[in-house]
């Protein structure tokens, strides 16, 4: 007897939401099952991969994926750019770290500028993102936020403690808001009823359920979002049934496997790339829609493995 | 749970001049009003209504629906006036829901083959010529003879609604543990389950007045925790919808979150 391939129907379907504007805009989510399972439900959109820049030179990052971007990233104009035109990002995320009381304390007006700055010299859509400092990010973001109007940017992350200034400036703005909650499905789910009483579209919100790398409680990442996942689809929960942006490669860069040169361990830049790559696919398996990463080999492994899965 | 907003009823002394005078204004506003507060469907009783039932139910549904986005229950005992409802209902926000069958052979032999030529959902009340049967076990068998009469009539198992039907905690009280005791007999009477639904109100007939919100509620509870798939009541009751968000929230039906009562 042929095998018949068992069939979920669910009541829940995850908001379409579009970043960017014009012909070079992206659009995520609208599906009504499980990540990738096409033969069950509707995939209208695949999920989206932004490159990560920075608005100062990465001192932190190791020499595999810092490499890379050594002629460009002591600008992130020259950056975002390269990025662009050279790599072929489809959208390019801009972490404001340099803002960090710690890492320099840009002022406000200054990140605008970077932001502006940005905007202007490239056409994929723009992911804004704070030095995720609680107290700085609110009047950093509100700049950015003012400097993006209208550009269909998205802004993060609005957090528990500081979202009131956050996703009051993304909607001031028309700007799509990232809501990050810590690992936990009920204060996602808080987090974006908190935002939506604000008046927030809940169709403009991508959730970030606070992502990690392989080997540091990725699979802890990944039960909560398959939590929240279910929870949109099963339970057609509204507050459940935004897209999921996983920030992965500040995590993948950080963990020792993507730096240390030790021999037993093989050849460190591949071990770098296939650590941020198999990070990317998981959260890919666990509901993101939008990743955030760094090195343009693990991107392309992670496109790939896209390709494969949405035929 | 799927809640039936019970307002636009005729018993109402407001909706019922409404209905005379066709004003529309105060079914818009029931309607708004339940729909708001979370109602996935509007009932709407007109009664026997035997001079002008079809133009009425005709009336009644373009008026709901011109200014809510939801199906209606059409809730009448008068045949014509159920066909005219269905002509009349637009079905953009979900099927209509009739309101009701029998296992009395007049009404399930009008009503039954309405569900199936409009492709309506349909209330079935498990009594018969006889009467309300004391035990679950009997009005499962009226459940049956109802589910047989859908097959002949093309209704889809999943479009009947099973009312075990309620009656007073003050006067027949050894009643409602039979009612509880349908519900999840119901149900077990096909896979995917039967859906089942009640009128809560009739629970607190004839009880003191400051006991009926309080009786209500604890009796859904028990009912939902049987599985109960849908309640005619007031969604105006914000007590009753925090009491059946909680039970939702308690039974891992939806995610708990702190503000989940504001959702």
């Amino acid at each position: 007897m042929a095998f018949v391939v068992p069939k979920e129907t669910y009541s829940g379907k995850i908001y379409e939401v579009t970043i960017g504007k014009g012909d070079k805009a992206v659009t995520v989510g609208g599906e009504n099952t499980l990540p990738f399972l096409t033969f069950e439900g509707e995939v209208p959109n695949r999920p989206a991969i932004a490159y990560e820049i920075q608005d100062i030179a990465p001192d932190d990052w190791p020499a595999t994926v810092a490499n890379v971007y050594k002629e460009v990233s002591s600008n992130p104009v020259t950056w975002a750019k390269f990025c662009q035109d050279t790599l072929g990002a489809k959208a390019i995320a801009l972490r404001l770290i340099g803002t960090h009381p710690d890492r320099g304390d840009a002022s406000p007006e200054a990140a605008a500028k970077v932001v502006a700055d940005v905007l202007a010299a490239i056409s994929v859509p723009l992911i804004i993102l704070g030095s995720n400092h609680i107290e700085k990010d609110g009047p950093v973001l509100k700049a950015a936020a003012e400097a993006a109007k209208d550009s269909g940017a998205v802004l993060g992350k609005a957090q528990q403690e500081n979202y009131k200034t956050i996703v009051a400036a993304a909607a001031a703005n028309n700007l799509r808001l990232v809501c990050m909650s810590q690992l936990d499905v009920n204060l996602a789910k808080q987090l974006n009823i908190l935002t939506t009483q604000m008046g927030f579209d809940k169709e403009k919100i991508l959730m970030d359920p606070m992502s990690s790398a392989l080997g540091y409680g990725i699979e802890y990442t990944y039960s909560v979002m398959e939590r929240i996942r279910l929870a949109a689809l099963q339970t057609n929960d509204p507050m459940m049934q935004t897209p999921m942006i996983a920030d992965i490669g500040a995590n993948v860069w950080k963990a020792k496997e993507t730096a240390a040169d030790i021999a037993e361990w093989g050849d460190v830049a591949q071990r770098g790339i296939t650590w941020e790559a198999t990070t990317g696919v998981s959260m890919l398996l666990a509901g993101a829609e939008l990743l955030v990463m760094r090195h343009p080999e693990a991107v392309a492994v992670v496109e790939r493995t896209i390709d494969e899965l949405m035929q | 749970m799927i809640i039936v907003g019970e307002r636009i009823s005729v018993i109402a002394k407001r909706v019922r001049e409404a209905l005379i005078k066709r004003d529309p204004e105060p079914l818009k506003e029931l309607a708004i009003q339940q729909v708001q507060a979370g109602a996935h469907y509007v009932d709407l009783s007109i009664g026997p209504a035997e001079d002008d039932g079809e133009e009425l139910m005709d009336w009644g549904v373009k008026v709901i629906q011109s200014v809510v986005q939801a199906p209606i229950c059409l809730d009448t005992t008068n045949p014509k006036a159920m066909r005219a409802g269905l002509k009349a209902h637009n079905n953009t926000w979900g099927m209509p829901l009739i309101n009701s069958a029998s296992g009395e052979q007049e009404r399930l032999n009008t009503m039954m083959p309405l569900a199936g030529e409009f492709g309506a959902e349909i209330i079935a009340l498990t009594l018969n010529e006889r009467g309300i049967p004391a035990m679950a076990e009997d009005r499962c068998v009226i459940a049956a003879e109802i589910m047989g009469k859908a097959l002949e009539c093309g209704v889809p198992m999943e479009n009947i609604w099973f009312d075990p039907l309620i009656l007073p905690v003050a006067y027949q009280q050894d009643k409602c543990k039979e009612s509880i005791r349908a519900i999840k007999m119901f149900q077990e009477l096909n896979d995917p389950p039967m859906k089942t639904i009640v009128g809560l109100t009739n629970i607190c007939q004839g009880a003191p007045k400051e006991l009926k919100p309080l009786i209500i509620r604890t009796f859904l509870t028990l009912l939902m925790y049987e599985g109960l798939y849908a309640a005619i009541a007031d969604p105006n009751d914000k007590e009753l919808m925090a009491v059946i968000k909680t039970t939702d929230v308690l039974m891992e039906k939806k995610l708990y979150a702190h503000s989940y009562l504001e959702m």
